[in-house]
């Protein structure tokens, strides 16, 4: 027997080419939809990974610092290093802000790090790690900065020394790492008339009207004491858990663990945007279907002639359902190869990491396949409906 | 199917065709008489409306008459409201159509429009087109074998379709308006093919027509008229 399907796609081959092509590009846009919520999650998971820490102390009763703000004082870090199962502790802060180079500005966000403590990048693809504690940056590369090019961050600027890759917030931002100092700074700095104000105002409280009191009063308003987290390294040996439990309890911090950090921002952080991209994935999956069935019954209804006589010489039903079914499936896997392929070209230039995995591919295949047998049922029923009569006419 | 087996040719006897119920009941067929010999061309003539396509889409099993009984080849297809089983197969191999336009397969070159036939009755793709392409031969178009029934001119498309009809060897042709299309040498030549085929496969023919070019060549013509049969010696004048 002949495959009548594949030879009617032969025969109209252009008709088939040219859907196939435009279902492709549908498919594509749903693989990357896909492949936009997986870099999300990536990017969450790269976030940790490269912070280098195994637990994340923040403000009691928050979620921070990545999905909450979170403040601590930013001496906590010293409490925190003698307390059993810690190998090394160190100050954190995350900063959202724009970061200027030449005429050029750019979203980042500003981590705030202690050189050679964890929270520095993990890797660098350029350059050198921070070294000095003032005016040094490492900065991602999707940033755009060059090494040795000066960027301005509020009012003073950083060298560029290195260049990391796939460290962006959880926003997709991508980071800019300073020292700690600078960072702090930077999160506090005021601008000068908000500083005169500020100082008036102090001089005015008739509170520090004492010998000495009110210079300590301002000397301390220019100093920013506070930091977002302070990421811990534990011992070998230790759990998480072991050494998180001390910290909660006597240090009354909130400690999170990878994993719980993890949770966080992938069930917390992501998951509006995770429901946001289901929602997209169904109206796509549902366009498809309607696109596959509405050419799949086009194409039966201009064959209901050959379709009765196919019925008048003997052809089985199951035979010419099996042939619109075939044509429909067909569709479908051009369709797909077209939409793999456009996915794969245009996934890189989109500005936050889409990451196409092959499980999801292959998910998408049999959905795929599974929506084209769907939209082939409406015209299996018409075609099955035609009265071999009719092939004898009146 | 040898040609030895159909004793009967085909043979219609007191069929009856209601359309519809009550009062809105129209009896196509009241009385109908036929019988055909194998090896034999009957012609079939009617004004409009007299029950003409009735008869043949009883006969070729995708209506059910009302009453009647009717043999074709040596098997009674249908009794009084029984009638067989597989009507599917049965039109597949025992029925050969041939209609007015020769509605080919768009999607299937000349050799495998005959072929698909063989094929749907388990034959294998080789047999198949070999049967197709011998018929192809003896209608004179083997040398379209390989085009598509786009590229094929009227008369060559309705040979393709007599080879199609004629290719699982049915006891039984039915042919509605063969020739409308086609200019008299053109439909003359149809008729000598169809005659030839009859006899070379001892194939009980019937050719429903309005035709006054190919209504001379008929040896036996059956008249219907208001749903009956009436049946009369025709010219036989020679098709060539
Ligand atoms: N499906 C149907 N339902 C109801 N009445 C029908 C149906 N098909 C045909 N008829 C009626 O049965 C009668 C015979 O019709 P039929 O088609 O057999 O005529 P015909 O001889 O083939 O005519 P023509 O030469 O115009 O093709 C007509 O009165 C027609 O209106
Ligand atoms: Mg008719």
């Amino acid at each position: 027997m002949i495959s009548l399907a594949g030879r009617d796609v032969l025969h109209a081959w252009g008709k088939f080419v040219f859907t196939g092509m435009g279902l492709g590009l549908l498919i594509g846009v749903t693989l990357t939809m896909a492949g936009v919520y997986r870099g999300m999650v990536d990017d969450a998971k790269v976030l940790l990974n490269n912070s280098g820490a195994d637990l994340w102390v923040v403000q009691q009763g928050t979620l921070g610092p990545y999905a909450e703000p979170s403040s601590l004082h930013d001496d906590v870090y010293r409490g925190i290093l003698s307390m059993p199962g810690v190998a090394s502790a160190a100050n954190v802060t995350y900063l959202t802000m724009q970061v200027g180079e030449g005429k050029r500005d750019v979203r980042t966000m500003v981590v705030g790090i202690v050189p050679g403590g964890p929270g520095e990048p993990g890797y660098l693809i350029a350059g050198r790690q921070i070294t000095r504690s003032h005016y040094e940056a490492v900065v991602d590369e999707k940033t755009g900065f060059k090494l040795g090019q000066k960027i301005r961050i509020r009012r003073n600027d950083y060298t560029v020394v290195g260049l990391t890759r796939r460290m962006v917030s959880s926003g997709g931002d991508p980071m800019v790492f300073i020292p700690l100092k600078d960072a702090q700074e930077a999160q506090f700095l005021k601008d000068n008339d908000a500083i005169i104000n500020e100082r008036k105002r102090t001089a005015a409280n008739p509170a520090f009207n004492k010998p000495g009191v009110l210079d300590a009063v301002l000397e301390s308003q220019n100093h920013n004491p506070f930091v977002n987290a302070v990421l811990v390294q534990i011992r070998p040996g230790f759990t998480p858990e072991q050494v998180a439990e001390p910290i909660r309890r006597w240090k009354r911090l909130q400690v999170y663990s990878r994993a719980q950090m993890e949770d966080i921002l992938v069930a917390k952080l992501i998951a509006t945007s995770a429901k946001q991209i289901g929602m997209f994935l169904v109206i796509l999956a549902i366009v498809s279907a309607a696109i596959v069935a509405f050419i799949i019954y086009t194409l039966t209804m201009g064959k209901i002639r050959e379709i009765a006589v196919l019925k008048l010489i003997g052809t089985r039903n199951r035979t010419i359902a099996g042939m619109i079914m075939q044509q429909a499936v067909g569709l479908g896997l051009i369709g797909f190869i077209v939409g793999k392929i456009s996915a794969t070209i245009w996934a890189p230039m989109f500005p936050k990491y889409v990451l196409l995995l092959p499980d999801d591919s292959l998910r998408g295949f049999f959905a795929v396949v599974l929506i084209c047998i769907l939209a082939s049922i409406m015209a299996i029923r018409a075609a099955l409906k035609v009265d071999p009569a009719e092939a004898i006419g009146g | 199917m040898e040609p030895s087996t159909n004793t009967q040719g085909i043979l219609i006897e007191a069929v009856r065709k209601v359309y519809g119920e009550g009062d809105t009941a129209v009896e196509a067929l009241k009385e109908v008489n036929m019988q055909v010999m194998p090896g034999e061309v009957v012609g079939l003539i009617g004004p409009s409306g007299s029950g003409k396509s009735t008869l043949l889409k009883s006969l070729g099993a995708v209506i059910e008459p009302s009453a009647g009984r009717m043999t074709l080849g040596n098997q009674v297809i249908y009794d009084n409201g029984w009638k067989i089983k597989d009507l599917r197969a049965l039109r597949r191999d025992k029925i050969g159509f041939v209609f007015q336009a020769p509605y080919l397969i768009p999607f299937l070159d000349v050799t495998d429009n005959v072929a698909l036939l063989p094929m749907l009755a388990g034959k294998s793709n080789k047999e198949s087109r070999q049967r197709a392409l011998e018929l192809l031969e003896a209608l004179d178009v083997a040398h379209r074998a390989k085009a598509m029934p786009s590229e094929l001119s009227g008369g060559e498309q309705q040979r393709v379709a007599i080879a199609r009809a004629l290719v699982n060897r049915p006891p039984v042709i039915l042919a509605d308006e063969p020739t409308a299309p086609l200019d008299s040498q053109r439909a003359l030549a149809v008729i000598r093919i169809l005659n030839q085929m009859a006899e070379q496969y001892q194939t009980a023919i019937i050719v429903v027509t309005h035709d006054e070019k190919i209504i001379p060549t008929f040896k036996r013509i059956y008249h219907i008229r208001d749903g009956r049969t009436h049946e009369e010696a025709g010219e036989g004048r020679p098709f060539d």
